[in-house]
């Protein structure tokens, strides 16, 4: 008795938490009509949007990946000073609140920031794609390391040091047993840090300047939509998109990983 | 080839593994390092495979000096005691990956592979992942995997240690045999001296990062340099100053020219052999092995009053540890 009472307070709970809002926006987002919806992100302005994220997103992911992954690298396989400050740091994005990330970067780069001149020299950071790069890649670094970290841990080096008294070079003990051994902590931490790249509101929003058509992203198009255009149900409907592409992701990593991984 | 180790000093931290180490590994032989936890056996292999750089000194495969040759260059085979099975690869892949990354032909590896899984006794289970075999075949296909790349010299390192005592003693009689087949200069660690003395033509015993005493299993048991490897190659008395192995424990009904009383505590049935605790009068506790035979002649009881003899004991000189002393022999 008490098991079903544990499994429907659990099942309940994530009822309430997730799939009850989430269901709701895909109500509301139909809620006048497919065509209506259809149409309210088929506009010029919501499929920049929408291109403007994937951009970000296909820029962002593979840099974190390779970046976390020699990160991850390091911090289980070497030894040196700084270390602890390093596993430290790379938890910062998670720790750090999204505005405060597009408020360091906006006081930087703005006028008067330590990197403010690059602004009278043509290169432009703020309001721009760069500095919504640099705030994407910012709040999107920890999800590979994190999930590579552990995983490193547990495989240990012995395998790694068979496959050098065997002949490989590092390089090759990296391509052949290292990266198969981690190769779904890297997975998830891919959807992790794709979710967060697409979902990115609070950093980009601060340093990207929302102009419409130009530095305004999917989510950004959501809230503006919403808050200042009154049009909520192209709001909902923008907000479907974001849904979507976060369970495709999802989806494919449950197609590619094997179900009964052999380890 | 033969493997040479000259003088090789490692520390970790403040912690000294190996200490002035020299020893020399015969081409062709099989030799076990053979300590307890901490004697620095480990660290030695590791060094010799390249695993492992040493603070000062030399090692040498053959004539070719490889202190500063990294692993991978050395030509060994290394085994270890969890197998370090590549988990994400069949067996066949497993035995070839050493080929695969020399780029040898397909056909050849194929062929050399197969050879080496009727060698090692898996020729049916080449399709299988690690995770489906038992310890022991895991350890045979990294015995297959090291010896694929035809290495001039095989390390193994505490392999059995994982495995249950049935398996283990398997094992040991097949490395025996494969040694036998092979011919390839093979270390063994292990911190077994039973293992040791039953697998290696010569052993290393090693202690607190030094060597102890290099020679047959015959030579430790019967000529052991000092206390150390006495104690360490077989269970020992130590009375006083003297040892004597429980086997040369005499035990008499009656009191006799040099004996001394004692007092049974304890009779433990092993089988063929029966293990007798006693308690001399003078305090001193010891251990006599006897025959099944003998232990139902003398029906011995708890408590019972008998007269103890050495039949043969052993002093090691001085005040002085063995270790001190200038190496002889």
């Amino acid at each position: 008795m008490s098991r079903y009472l544990l499994r429907f307070t659990a099942l309940g709970y994530v009822a309430f938490l997730l799939l009850v809002p989430v269901g709701f926006v895909f109500y509301r987002a139909f809620g006048d009509g497919l065509g209506h919806a259809w149409d309210a992100v088929t506009t010029d302005r919501a499929i920049h949007a929408l291109e403007l994220t994937l951009m970000l997103t296909a820029i962002a992911v593979p840099a974190n990946t390779i970046v976390g992954i020699i990160l991850a690298l390091m911090l289980v396989r070497t030894r040196f000073r700084g270390r602890g400050l390093l596993n430290a740091v790379v938890d910062l994005p998670l720790a750090l609140s999204p505005v405060v990330v597009g408020l360091a970067l906006y006081l930087l780069y703005g006028r008067g920031g330590w990197l403010g001149g690059l602004a009278e020299r043509g290169v432009h950071v703020l309001f721009a794609f760069p500095g919504m790069l640099l705030a994407t890649m910012f709040v999107s670094l920890p999800f590979v390391v994190r999930e590579v970290v552990p995983v490193l841990r547990e495989i240990g080096t012995e395998q790694e040091q068979a496959a050098e008294t065997l002949g490989a070079r590092p390089f090759q003990v990296f391509r052949r047993v290292t990266f198969p051994a981690i190769r779904w902590a890297v997975a998830y931490g891919v959807v992790l840090t794709t979710a967060r790249c697409i979902g990115e509101f609070g950093a980009v929003s601060i340093v990207s300047g929302r102009i419409e058509g130009k530095t305004e992203t999917l989510p950004i198009y959501v809230q503006s939509q919403y808050a200042f255009d009154f049009d909520t149900s192209g709001a909902y409907a923008a907000s479907v998109v974001l849904a979507l592409i976060a369970i495709a992701t999802v989806v494919l990593l449950r197609v590619f990983q094997p179900k009964e991984e052999v380890l | 080839m033969g493997i040479a180790v000259i003088d090789v000093r490692k520390r970790f931290g403040d912690f000294a593994a190996l200490r002035d180490v020299s020893v020399a590994i015969p081409e062709g032989s099989l030799t076990a390092l053979l300590g307890p936890s901490g004697s620095g056996k480990s660290t030695l292999l590791r060094v010799i495979a390249g695993l492992e750089s040493p603070d000062s000194g030399q090692v040498l495969i053959g004539d070719e000096d490889v202190t500063a040759q990294p692993a991978r260059d050395r030509g060994v085979g290394m085994v270890f005691q969890h197998y370090a099975a590549f988990k994400h690869m069949t067996v066949y892949d497993n035995v070839a990956f050493g080929l695969t990354i020399r780029k040898r032909p397909k056909a050849e590896i194929a062929k050399r592979v197969h050879e080496l899984l009727e060698l090692v006794q898996l020729e049916g289970l080449a399709k299988r992942y690690p995770a489906q075999l038992s310890g022991g075949q895991r350890q045979r296909m990294a015995l297959a995997r090291a010896l694929a790349v035809e290495p001039s010299v095989l390390l193994l390192d505490e392999p059995f240690g994982a495995l249950d005592a049935r398996v283990r003693q398997e094992l040991r009689a097949w490395l025996r045999r494969l040694h036998e087949e092979v011919h390839v200069t093979t270390i063994i660690v292990t911190h077994d001296q039973e293992e040791a003395m039953e697998v290696a033509g010569q052993i290393v015993v090693l202690n607190e990062g030094r060597v102890e005493q290099v020679g047959s299993p015959r030579d430790l048991y019967e000529q052991p340099a000092n206390e150390f490897v006495m104690s360490f190659v077989g269970p020992v008395n130590r009375l006083g100053d003297t040892f004597v192995r429980p086997h040369d424990v005499e035990l008499l009904l009656e009191p006799d020219a040099g004996c001394s009383e004692a007092m049974v505590e304890r009779v433990v049935h092993l089988g063929f052999e029966v293990r007798v605790e006693l308690v001399r009068d003078d305090g001193h506790h010891l251990t006599a092995q006897l025959t099944q035979e003998q232990a139902q002649l003398l029906e011995l009881e708890r408590g019972q009053i008998v007269y103890v003899r050495p039949s043969r004991e052993t002093v090691f000189s001085g005040a002085a540890r063995p270790r001190d002393l200038p190496q002889s022999g």
